[in-house]
C-alpha cells in the first residue's frame, strides 16, 4: 500500500517554537511565588558527616530554607530513592541510592542539603554559608583496585566494593578453546562519559496543601517512572502526583532516573508549601549527574585457520559507581552485546560489578552496547592481524549469512527469552558501506598520502543494538468535538522529532495531515501509563500503538458514518477532516461523528459501537527488536601530534521501515557523533581518591562542528516481522559502532609502527606515547 | 554558577579607574570578561569589587608611532584581527589570534585581558613574548614599563602591583621581509593549545638566517623563548634538516605534567611544533624576500 | 552588597530598562527580568555557546557580560530574528528546512553567530562555516544538519541581497 506520510521526510511541526525562542523549557516555567533552589554538595567523595550548621545561611536575606536529612524525611517516607531492584535482591543494601546521606556521603557532588532561597544567585550564596563537619574515609576510585579485598570500601557497613558477579554463557567455550587452532587475547580499557545534554537536568515542584497534591514540572526522559517514584516516596497514589514535561533540551540517558535532587527539591515545597525551582549548572551535571564510566575488559577469542570464530570468553569489571540507580542495565548488555551480527557458537563472559565512590552509573546513548561493539571489533582487528587477513574478508567470514535469517542466537536476552535475529542482511549491509567508502581502492590512497608523509587508516564495524524494548507503550487518539485530533502517548519527547513522527503514523489513518494532529507528551494526567524514552524503544513500541490506536477510531467513525450516512462502509473513505462516500460529496465531517459518539442529541448511533471516537492502545511487542548497521571510517593521524582528522564516515544503517527517514538520519548523525566523542574526546577524568578532575566544558570536551565529519548515510530498510510497521529502532543505533570504527581506522594509519590501540577513548596524549614506545620497541 | 556579590565600578576614564585601584581591597578588574567571567560564574574568584574598565574608551587603540606599534590594553582581538597596521606589520599576532577562541569570545575578549590572565597556553603572552614586547602600566603614582620576558610573575600572576592598570603593550615590529609562523596543537579548534610555538625568521640578502626568534606556551607557566635555539640559526642556511635538528633541542625543556598531558607529550610537542613553525617561517620569509 | 543600578537598553528594538544588581549576567536580564526565555544557558562559563546573542550586532556570550554592562547598547536574542515572531528569518527558515535542530536548546546560540558570521561572510564554504560554529555545542545533531541550513541560508540571504 502506497503512505501518504508513512516513510516521508516530512518537515517537523515541532520547530517553529525552538526556532523563534517561544518554546517552553524547565528553567522557562514561572509560577506566582515560585523560589529557586541550590544545594549543598559533599567536596569529598567518601567522609562521614559529624555536624551540619545551617544558622549562617539562614541568616542570609532572601533566604526561606536549608533542608537537611532531618527535616527531608519528616515528609518522605524512606530514606531511599525508588529504583528498579529487578536482580538485585542479593546486593548489599548499601547499594541503593539514598535522597540524603544521613551520616555518610559517597561520592563528591552527593548533594546534603538543599538551600531555598529567592534567586539562584542568594541560594549559591548562602550554600557557602553552609558549615558542615565532615571527617573524610579513604575512598574507591579505580575499580579494578576496588575489587581487590582490600581495597577502601565505597560504604563502610557494605560487605565489600563487588555488587555482584554473573555471567553471561552459551555452548562450552573451554572445549572451544582447547578444540581452536588459534587463540587471541585483547585487554582493553573502556571509558565513556556522561550524557550532557545541553540543557541540564531541571525540576520545578509545586503543592496544593488543600488536596496534598502535588504537581511536578520535570526535564524527564520518564514521567511515569518519576511519578511512581515520587508518589512511593510521599505515601501517595498515581493521582497524587501530577508530571508535567515542558520541552526537553536532549537527555541521552542522563534524565532517566529519579534522582535525589528531585526527591529533595519535591519536599521542599512540601515542607515550604511554596514552589521551588531547581535547574542543574553544568558543574553540578559533571559532579552529580549519572556517567557511563569506566571498565576493564580481559578477553580470548578462538578461531579456526581462517579466522572463523570458535568461541569467545573473558571477564569485565564494571564501575558502577556509589550506588546502583538502575539496576545492571549497562553491564548486562556489554556481556550480552559482543557477537551482534557475528556467528559465536561458545561464549562465555563473566562480569564483576564493582562500586567506587563516584557518581552511579547507568545507561547513556547505546547503553554498554558501544563497549560491547568494541571488545568484539577489537578482537577481530587482532586476528586479523593475528592471522594476516584482509579486515573486511575475515568480518565477512563471520557475519551471519542472510540464507540463515531469521536467525536464532544461543545467547538469551535480559529477559530470559531466546534472541532472534528476525530480519535484516548483515553481509550486504557491510558490503554496501565498503563499496560506499571505496574500500578497494583505500590502499593506493593509503600509498600516495604516505609519499607526502602522512598516514591515512580505515576502520570497520559492524553493529547489532537491542530497540523496541517493552513490554508496551501506550497511545491513545481522540477526536474531539471540533473534529481536532490529539494523540497521547507515554512515550517521551527529547528532540528526537517523537511529535512529527507520531503524526505522521495518525495522519496516515485519519485522512487529515500530520499538522491536523497534536500529539501530547509528558503529561501524567492525561496519560496515566507510560515507559518512557530510552533504549531507541519509542517509535517501534509508541508507533504501533499509535498505528493501531488511529486505525481503530477510522474504523469506528466509518461505522458510524455509515450508519448515518446510510451506506456499506466499504464505501467510505477518510479525507479533509471527514468521512465521505467515495466519488461523491457526501460527507459526516469527523466533528459531527465526535459529537455523535460524545451523547450529543440527535444523532443515531449503530447498536454495537462504544462511546467517544477516541481509542487506546498499549502495543506489546512480541519481543526486542534489533538495528544493525556499518560504519567505515577513513582517518588521518597527525604523528607529530597525534592529532586525529577523520576523512570520510560512511555509514550503512538498518532500522527497518523508517517513518521519517529525514528524522531517522538526523538520529544517525546525532548517535555517530555522540561516538566520536567517546573515541577521541569525551573523558571523565577522576583522580586516585575518586575526586572529579574534569568538571567544565573546557576539560571536558564534546566534539565540535570542526571535529565531527560529514557522514555519508544509506539506509536498508529490512522491516522487522515483529511489529505491524515493521521498525526496527534508531536512535542509539549511530553511537555504537562508532568507537570501534573510528579507533580501527586509527590503528590501521599506526600499522607501520605495530601501534595497537586497547583503550576508548584515544587522546592525541596516549597516541604519542603509543608510537614512541613503538619506535622504541623496535 | 552565578557571580558572587560584589561592588560594581565602571569609571569613564583612566584616572577614575587608577583611583578606584589605589582605593579599593580586593578588587579585580574586568576587561573583555571571556577569562574572569568563567571564573565568577564558577566561584572561583570571590572579589568584594569589580573594576569594569570598558567605558574608557581611551584604551582601545592601535597606533604606529615612530618605529614602534602600540597597542591599547583593551583593543577587542576581534578588532585586532582587523587592524590593517597589524595586518601590515605584525602577521604572527594575526595567525594568533585566529586561533584565540572563537570569534564570539573574540568579539568581547581584549589583548590587555589575555595578557593579564596569562593562562599558560594562551596564545596572546606566547606573540608577546616572541615580539619583546614591552607592557606598559599604570598607577596613581605614575607610569612604568615591564618587558614581557619579566612580566610572569608566577603561575597565572603578572608582575604588577595590585594598584596598577596594565594600559598597552608596544614593540618594534620586524621588518617587512620577514617569515613568520604561529603553530599549535590543542584539542579543538579554538581549545587553549596544548602546546604553541611562535617562530619569526629574518634572511640576510645572503639567503642566512640574520635574526631568529623562537617563544613556545603551553609548556611551563610562562611563554618560553627558546634562545639557544634561536642562536644556534643565525648565519645558517635554513633548511628542513637545521629546522628539525634545531628544534630537537626542545624534547629536553622543563615541561609541566597535568592530567590533560603529560611532560613527555608537551615535550614531544615542542619539538615537533618548533620545527614546522620554523620550517614554515622560513618558507615565508624566503617569498617576501624580493628577488 | 546589593548596589543597584537603573539600565536602559534597546532588546530587539524596543527600549527596555531595568533595576539590576551589578553581578547579574546578560543572560538572567534577558530571561528572567525580560521575559525573553529563548535565549540559554547550557555552560554559563562560556564554552557551549547557547547564550550566544547579539550585543551592537556582535555575537557575544551573554552569560560571560553583566547586565549592567548592556546600559545603552542594542541586544538583538533569538526572538527579534524575524519581525512577525513566525520563523521567517532565512536562517530559521534553512534550519527547519535541513534538519538543522532536533531538542533544539543549542539552537538559538547557533542561529545568533551565524547571523553575525554570514553577515560578514556571505558566501563561506563548508570548511568556513564549520569554523564558525566551533564555539557552539550541539550534542543532538552531529552538526550536519546545521552546516547545511547555514550554507542554505547564506545562499538565500545572498539572493534577497543581490535583488
Amino acid at each position: 500500500m502506497e503512505h501518504r506520510y508513512i516513510g516521508k521526510p516530512l518537515l517537523r511541526l515541532e520547530d517553529r517554537a525552538l526556532l523563534t525562542g517561544t518554546a517552553q523549557f524547565i528553567d522557562d516555567i514561572k509560577l506566582p511565588g515560585l523560589l529557586e533552589a541550590a544545594f549543598v554538595r559533599s567536596p569529598h567523595p567518601h567522609a562521614l558527616i559529624r555536624a551540619v550548621d545551617f544558622s549562617p545561611a539562614l541568616a542570609l536575606p532572601g533566604v526561606h530554607a536549608v533542608f537537611g536529612y532531618d527535616d527531608l524525611r519528616r515528609v518522605l517516607t524512606s530514606d531511599m530513592i525508588p529504583t528498579d531492584k529487578t536482580g538485585g535482591d542479593r546486593f548489599p543494601a548499601t547499594t541503593w541510592p539514598v535522597v540524603v546521606p544521613k551520616d555518610e556521603t559517597c561520592f563528591a557532588g552527593e548533594p546534603i542539603a538543599i538551600v531555598v532561597a529567592e534567586s539562584r544567585y542568594i541560594a549559591e550564596d548562602a550554600v557557602s554559608l553552609v558549615e558542615i563537619d565532615y571527617e573524610p574515609l579513604p575512598a574507591a576510585s579505580d575499580c579494578r583496585q576496588a575489587a581487590a579485598a582490600d581495597a577502601p570500601k565505597a560504604h563502610r557497613a557494605a560487605p565489600g566494593n563487588v555488587v555482584t558477579e554473573f555471567s553471561t554463557a552459551y555452548g562450552d567455550v573451554d572445549s572451544a578453546f582447547v578444540a581452536a587452532e588459534h587463540v587471541f587475547s585483547v585487554a582493553l580499557k573502556q571509558h565513556r562519559g556522561g550524557a550532557h545534554s545541553i540543557e541540564g537536568r531541571g525540576i520545578v515542584a509545586s503543592y496544593n496543601g488543600a488536596s496534598g497534591e502535588f504537581t511536578v514540572w520535570s526535564a524527564t526522559q520518564a514521567p511515569h517512572k518519576m511519578r511512581n517514584g515520587l508518589m512511593e516516596l510521599f505515601g501517595l497514589d498515581e493521582d497524587g502526583v501530577r508530571i508535567i514535561v515542558p520541552d526537553v533540551g536532549g537527555a541521552f540517558g542522563g534524565k532517566n532516573v529519579v534522582y535525589p535532587e528531585d526527591a529533595i527539591v519535591t519536599a521542599a515545597a512540601r515542607l515550604l508549601g511554596q514552589p521551588v525551582k531547581w535547574v542543574e549548572d553544568r558543574r553540578e551535571h559533571f559532579l552529580a549527574a549519572i556517567q557511563e564510566r569506566d571498565q576493564y575488559w580481559d578477553l580470548e577469542i578462538a578461531t579456526d585457520g581462517e579466522g572463523r570464530i570458535a568461541g569467545i570468553r573473558g571477564k569485565i569489571i564494571h564501575d558502577q559507581g556509589a550506588y546502583t540507580m538502575l539496576g545492571l542495565h549497562t553491564s548486562h548488555n556489554c556481556s550480552i552485546g559482543i557477537p551482534g551480527p557475528y556467528v559465536v557458537p561458545h561464549y562465555r563472559i563473566d562480569v564483576a560489578v564493582v562500586e567506587t565512590n563516584k557518581v552511579g552509573a547507568i545507561p547513556v546513548r547505546g547503553a554498554g552496547y558501544p563497549e560491547a561493539n568494541f571488545a568484539m571489533e577489537r578482537m577481530l582487528d587482532a586476528v586479523a592481524r593475528g592471522l594476516k587477513l584482509d579486515r573486511a574478508v575475515l568480518r565477512q567470514r563471520n557475519l551471519i549469512p542472510a540464507e540463515q535469517m531469521p536467525y536464532e542466537h544461543p545467547m538469551k536476552t535480559r529477559e530470559g527469552t531466546p534472541t532472534i535475529y528476525d530480519s535484516g542482511d548483515f553481509p550486504r549491509c557491510q558490503a554496501q558501506a565498503l563499496a560506499g567508502a571505496d574500500y578497494e581502492t583505500f590502499n593506493e590512497r593509503r600509498v600516495r598520502a604516505r609519499e607526502q608523509g602522512r598516514y591515512l587508516g580505515i576502520g570497520i564495524a559492524n553493529m547489532m543494538k537491542v530497540t523496541g524494548r517493552g513490554p508496551f507503550e501506550s497511545a491513545t487518539v481522540r477526536v474531539g468535538r471540533s473534529g481536532r485530533i490529539t494523540a497521547f502517548t507515554g512515550a517521551m519527547a527529547m528532540g528526537q522529532g517523537t511529535g512529527t513522527t507520531l503524526a505522521q503514523i495518525c495522519a496516515e489513518h485519519l485522512g487529515v495531515s500530520p499538522e491536523d494532529v497534536t500529539v501530547v507528551t509528558g503529561d501524567t494526567s492525561v496519560t496515566l501509563h507510560g515507559l518512557g524514552g530510552y533504549g531507541s524503544r519509542q517509535t517501534v513500541t509508541a508507533g504501533n500503538s499509535m498505528d493501531q490506536a488511529a486505525r481503530e477510531v477510522r474504523e469506528k467513525a466509518i461505522k458510524v458514518a455509515a450508519h448515518s450516512l446510510e451506506v456499506a462502509e466499504q464505501d467510505l473513505e477518510l479525507a479533509d477532516g471527514e468521512v465521505r462516500v467515495r466519488g461523491s460529496d457526501v460527507a459526516m465531517p469527523l466533528s459531527a461523528i465526535a459529537k455523535a459518539l460524545s451523547g450529543a442529541k440527535g444523532y443515531s448511533l449503530p447498536k454495537d459501537v462504544t462511546p467517544w471516537l477516541q481509542a487506546n492502545v498499549n502495543f506489546r511487542p512480541p519481543d526486542v527488536t534489533y538495528a544493525n548497521g556499518c560504519h567505515v571510517v577513513e582517518a588521518e593521524v597527525d604523528i607529530g601530534t597525534g592529532g586525529v582528522k577523520i576523512l570520510r564516515y560512511v555509514i550503512v544503517n538498518d532500522s527497518g521501515k523508517l517513518i521519517n527517514p529525514l528524522l531517522a538520519e538526523g538520529q544517525i548523525h546525532g548517535g555517530t557523533a555522540h561516538g566520536i566523542g567517546n573515541a577521541l574526546f569525551e573523558w571523565m577524568g577522576y583522580d586516585e581518591n575518586a575526586q572529579p578532575v574534569v568538571t567544565n566544558f573546557a576539560e571536558y570536551l564534546l566534539p565540535t562542528a570542526t571535529e565531527v565529519p560529514r557522514f555519508e548515510v544509506t539506509h536498508l530498510e529490512h522491516e522487522s516481522t515483529l511489529n505491524p510497521l515493521g521498525l526496527r529502532g534508531i536512535g542509539e543505533a549511530g553511537t555504537v559502532p562508532a568507537a570501534a570504527a573510528v579507533i580501527s581506522a586509527v590503528e590501521n594509519a599506526l600499522e607501520s609502527f605495530g601501534v595497537q590501540i586497547c583503550e576508548a577513548p584515544i587522546s592525541p596524549k596516549r597516541l604519542v606515547e603509543l608510537i614512541l614506545q613503538a619506535k622504541q620497541a623496535h | 554558577m552565578k557571580p558572587p556579590p560584589f561592588h560594581y565600578h565602571d569609571p569613564q576614564d583612566l584616572d577614575g579607574a587608577l583611583d578606584l585601584l589605589a582605593r579599593l581591597e580586593n578588587a579585580k578588574v574586568l576587561a573583555g570578561g571571556q577569562s574572569l567571567m568563567p571564573m565568577l560564574n564558577m566561584r572561583f574568584a570571590l572579589p568584594d569589587h569589580v573594576i569594569d574598565i570598558n567605558a574608557i574608551e581611551s584604551l582601545a587603540f592601535v597606533r604606529e608611532s615612530g618605529s614602534r606599534l602600540e597597542i591599547g590594553a583593551m583593543t577587542r582581538q576581534h578588532d585586532l584581527e582587523r587592524s590593517a597596521p597589524l595586518r601590515r606589520l605584525c602577521p604572527l599576532m594575526v595567525e594568533a589570534l585566529g586561533q584565540v577562541g572563537h570569534r564570539a569570545t573574540r568579539n568581547r575578549g581584549t589583548l590587555g585581558g589575555s595578557l593579564c590572565h596569562l593562562d599558560p597556553a594562551a596564545e596572546l603572552p606566547v606573540v608577546a613574548a616572541a615580539l619583546d614586547a614591552t607592557i606598559q602600566v599604570k598607577s596613581k603614582q605614575g607610569g612604568r614599563s615591564i618587558a614581557m620576558a619579566d612580566f610572569p610573575a608566577f603561575y597565572m600572576t603578572p608582575a604588577i602591583e595590585p594598584e596598577e592598570l596594565v594600559t598597552a603593550i608596544e614593540f618594534e615590529p620586524w621588518p617587512a621581509g620577514h617569515g613568520h609562523a604561529f603553530i599549535e596543537f590543542a584539542r579543538r579548534h579554538g581549545d587553549f593549545a596544548i602546546v604553541a610555538a611562535a617562530a619569526m625568521l629574518e634572511l640576510s640578502p645572503e639567503g642566512t638566517i640574520s635574526r631568529a626568534s623562537v617563544t613556545l606556551g603551553g609548556v611551563g607557566t610562562a611563554p618560553l623563548r627558546c634562545h639557544g635555539i634561536e642562536e644556534q640559526l643565525l648565519g645558517q642556511h635554513g633548511s628542513a634538516a637545521l629546522f628539525r635538528e634545531a628544534a630537537e633541542a626542545n624534547r629536553g625543556i622543563d615541561a609541566m605534567d597535568d592530567v590533560h598531558a603529560s611532560t613527555l607529550y608537551r615535550q614531544h610537542l615542542a619539538a615537533e611544533l618548533t620545527g614546522r613553525a620554523l620550517a614554515t617561517a622560513f618558507e615565508r620569509a624566503q617569498e617576501r624576500v624580493p628577488a | 552588597m546589593t548596589d543597584r543600578r537603573r539600565i536602559a537598553l534597546t532588546v530587539n528594538g524596543l527600549q527596555r530598562d531595568g533595576e539590576v544588581e551589578g553581578r547579574l549576567l546578560l543572560a538572567d536580564f534577558l530571561r528572567h527580568h525580560l521575559g525573553l526565555t529563548g535565549t540559554h544557558l547550557g555552560c554559563e562559563h562560556g564554552v557551549c555557546g547557547a547564550c550566544t546573542v547579539l550585543v551592537d550586532g556582535q555575537a557575544t556570550r551573554s552569560c560571560l557580560m553583566l547586565a549592567v554592562q548592556a546600559n545603552g547598547r542594542s541586544i538583538t536574542t533569538v526572538e527579534g530574528l524575524a519581525p512577525d515572531g513566525e520563523a521567517s528569518h532565512p536562517l530559521q527558515a534553512a534550519f527547519h528546512e535541513r534538519h538543522g535542530l532536533q531538542c533544539g536548546f543549542c539552537t538559538p546560540g547557533f542561529l545568533m553567530t551565524l547571523v553575525e558570521f554570514l553577515e560578514e561572510n556571505p558566501e563561506p564554504d563548508e570548511a568556513a562555516v564549520r569554523e564558525a560554529l566551533s564555539g557552539n555545542l550541539c550534542r543532538c545533531t552531529g552538526y550536519q544538519g546545521i552546516v547545511d541550513a547555514a550554507l542554505q541560508a547564506s545562499a538565500s540571504l545572498r539572493e534577497t541581497s543581490g535583488q
